[in-house]
């Protein structure tokens, strides 16, 4: 049985339209992530699979239950951590534990063990106010708090949000730990680094899913020989390699600009020797693996005109 | 070699028992992107309020733009433009109507306001919803517009604080295109950021940890120096050294 199943799913505000015929399916055990900027409808996307909104059209069925039919039973199934912060800030550590644990039917002594690696890094703090702790400790506490009455299915919308990059990786060791476990997890984000810790993902932009497979066979679809191009002059390469009568695409991505070609074997020693008349002579060109990132910016590009 | 366009000296700040920014020493150069790093929690924000006039330090010395943290506030802000994520854009005003209420803010001639109006809509490709409310744009022409109009009195310096968060691939390069132009303009670009990648874009990089700047150098030199593939791990390697809470 898959653990989520979405056919055609259409949600609009007003004029929005946040989502626009999602479908998808999510096998139980997998650790799962929308990857997407802000406004691709992620949230939305949550807030339905959590049945916190109604599809306008369309069918949501979550461990085999439908959203809108079954929404108190699919409930106390979810642990459901939000984007936005939202414990009882005037509450300490351990009252927001127990009041998530008795609003579910259950005690934190019940269920200590799953929550343990994470909870025993707060419990110096338990009688600290939720509102005072740091940002990666809070996003700690919300984690434990979405765990505490043992769900079948963790829903993270955006979890490492302006959380730095130590809690990040933290926070993703304890998801993998979680997974081991056997616990479903759909998790959402924006960062592109994050997307190849999941088993699989979904790019989404403009509330469309443009693509779902595993990490490695998304970038091995990107199809294109890449290359690194490095120069002291960063505005002056960009400028000059979007004039390069072979250029495909153009992109900066740190220290080196990734470039495609046209053509299926580009030359690494023409492109240096047009660079050179445009008067960079500090040239470095390499080849280089792309990532997600690299094939989600040809997605886009392929998808809407960006100039 | 130029002059340094911010240069620190010991600069500390304290908040009662709490040492915030701990005696941090560094210049950046002109035209030059600098990545501003650190925890949360790490002394970023209070270092960065210093060095756009809005706090005052508890001792050491600054220069930002060759003006004087303590005495030169004034004058800082006059030269130095300021964009961050959480923005500062007029959703119920128009395109139009935001660049001009900067450009009056600061204080740049009726006259010459026009031009600059036409010319910044232009380079951001907003010409055809110029008199549309701000609030009706997509997250990343805010972002352009917002950087086009930190840079609109043509300052020193711009302070980016963590100005990507949260936009597409594409539009986050756009972005940074822009930011190399501004450089090679010879504004000095000074960031913070989440996204250590992002961090990869600049020339150089600094990382604070409980207060200090714990380690300053290129992308490449930081890499070479702790060993690693990435400004992240080199990262992760001087947070969890951290002695205060952040994580």
């Amino acid at each position: 049985m898959p653990i989520v199943q979405i056919n055609q799913l259409y949600k609009t505000f007003g004029n929005i339209e946040a989502l626009t015929g999602i479908d998808i399916r999510i096998e139980e055990g997998e650790l799962f992530g929308f990857i997407g900027p802000d406004g691709a409808g992620k949230t939305t996307l949550f807030r339905t699979l959590t049945s916190l909104l109604v599809p306008d059209s369309g069918s949501v069925s979550v461990l085999g239950l439908d959203v809108v039919r079954d929404y108190k039973k699919i409930r106390p199934l979810l642990g459901y951590m939000p984007g936005r912060f939202s414990l009882y800030q005037d509450l300490s550590v351990e009252e927001n534990m127990r009041f998530f644990a008795s609003v579910f039917g259950t005690t934190i002594e019940e269920n200590y063990e799953l929550v343990r690696p994470i909870y025993h890094q707060l419990e110096p703090f338990k009688k600290r106010l939720a509102g005072n702790l740091s940002g990666g400790m809070k996003q700690k506490l919300a984690l434990s708090c979405a765990l505490i009455h043992k769900p079948e299915l963790l829903l993270l919308d955006e979890p490492s949000t302006g959380v730095d990059a130590v809690s990040r990786k933290e926070l993703w060791e304890m998801l993998g730990v979680l997974k081991e476990g056997g616990m479903s997890i759909i998790v959402s984000t924006p960062y592109m680094d994050e997307a190849k810790l999941c088993d699989r993902i979904a790019l989404m932009q403009d509330g469309q899913i443009l693509q779902v497979d595993t990490p490695a066979r998304i970038v091995s679809s990107f199809g294109r020989p890449l290359l690194g191009v490095k120069s002291a002059s960063k505005y002056k390469l960009i400028r000059s390699l979007k004039q390069y009568p072979h250029v495909y695409s153009v992109h900066p991505f740190g220290e080196y600009t990734h470039y495609t070609d046209r053509r299926d074997h580009p030359d690494p020693e023409s492109l240096k020797a047009y660079l050179r008349n445009c008067g960079l002579d500090d040239i470095t060109i390499k080849e280089i693996q792309p990532d997600i990132e690299d094939s989600f910016v040809e997605l886009l590009t392929k998808e809407k005109a960006y100039v | 070699m130029s002059e340094a366009i911010i240069k620190t000296e010991n600069l500390t700040r304290t908040f009662g028992n709490f040492i915030a920014v701990d005696n941090i020493t560094f210049d950046v150069k002109p035209g030059e992107i600098f990545g501003f790093l650190g925890a949360n929690g790490a002394g970023k924000t209070t270092a960065m309020k210093m060095l756009t006039g809005l706090l005052k330090p508890s001792s050491g010395k600054a220069l930002v733009s060759g003006k004087d943290v303590y005495t030169e506030t004034e004058g800082i802000k006059k030269s130095i433009g300021y964009m961050s994520q959480k923005f500062s854009l007029y959703d119920d005003l128009t395109v139009d109507e935001n660049i001009r209420f900067y450009g009056g803010i600061y204080g740049i001639p009726h006259a010459e306001l026009s031009h600059k109006v036409s010319r910044v809509v232009d380079s951001v490709g907003l010409n055809e919803v110029r008199k549309k409310l701000v609030a009706s744009l997509p997250l990343g022409w805010k972002q352009k517009l917002a950087f086009s109009i930190s840079i609109l009195h043509n300052p020193a310096i711009v302070f980016l604080d963590e100005p990507t968060g949260g936009v597409d691939p594409i539009t986050r390069r756009q972005f940074w295109e822009s930011i190399y132009e501004a450089s090679n303009n010879g504004i000095t670009v000074f960031v913070t950021t989440h996204y250590m990648d992002e961090a990869e874009y600049c020339d150089r990089v600094s990382i604070m940890v409980d207060g200090k700047i714990e380690a300053l150098d290129t992308p490449d030199g930081l890499r070479q120096t702790y060993s690693t593939q990435s400004i992240e791990e080199v990262f992760i390697t001087l947070a969890r050294s951290a002695k205060r809470g952040g994580t």
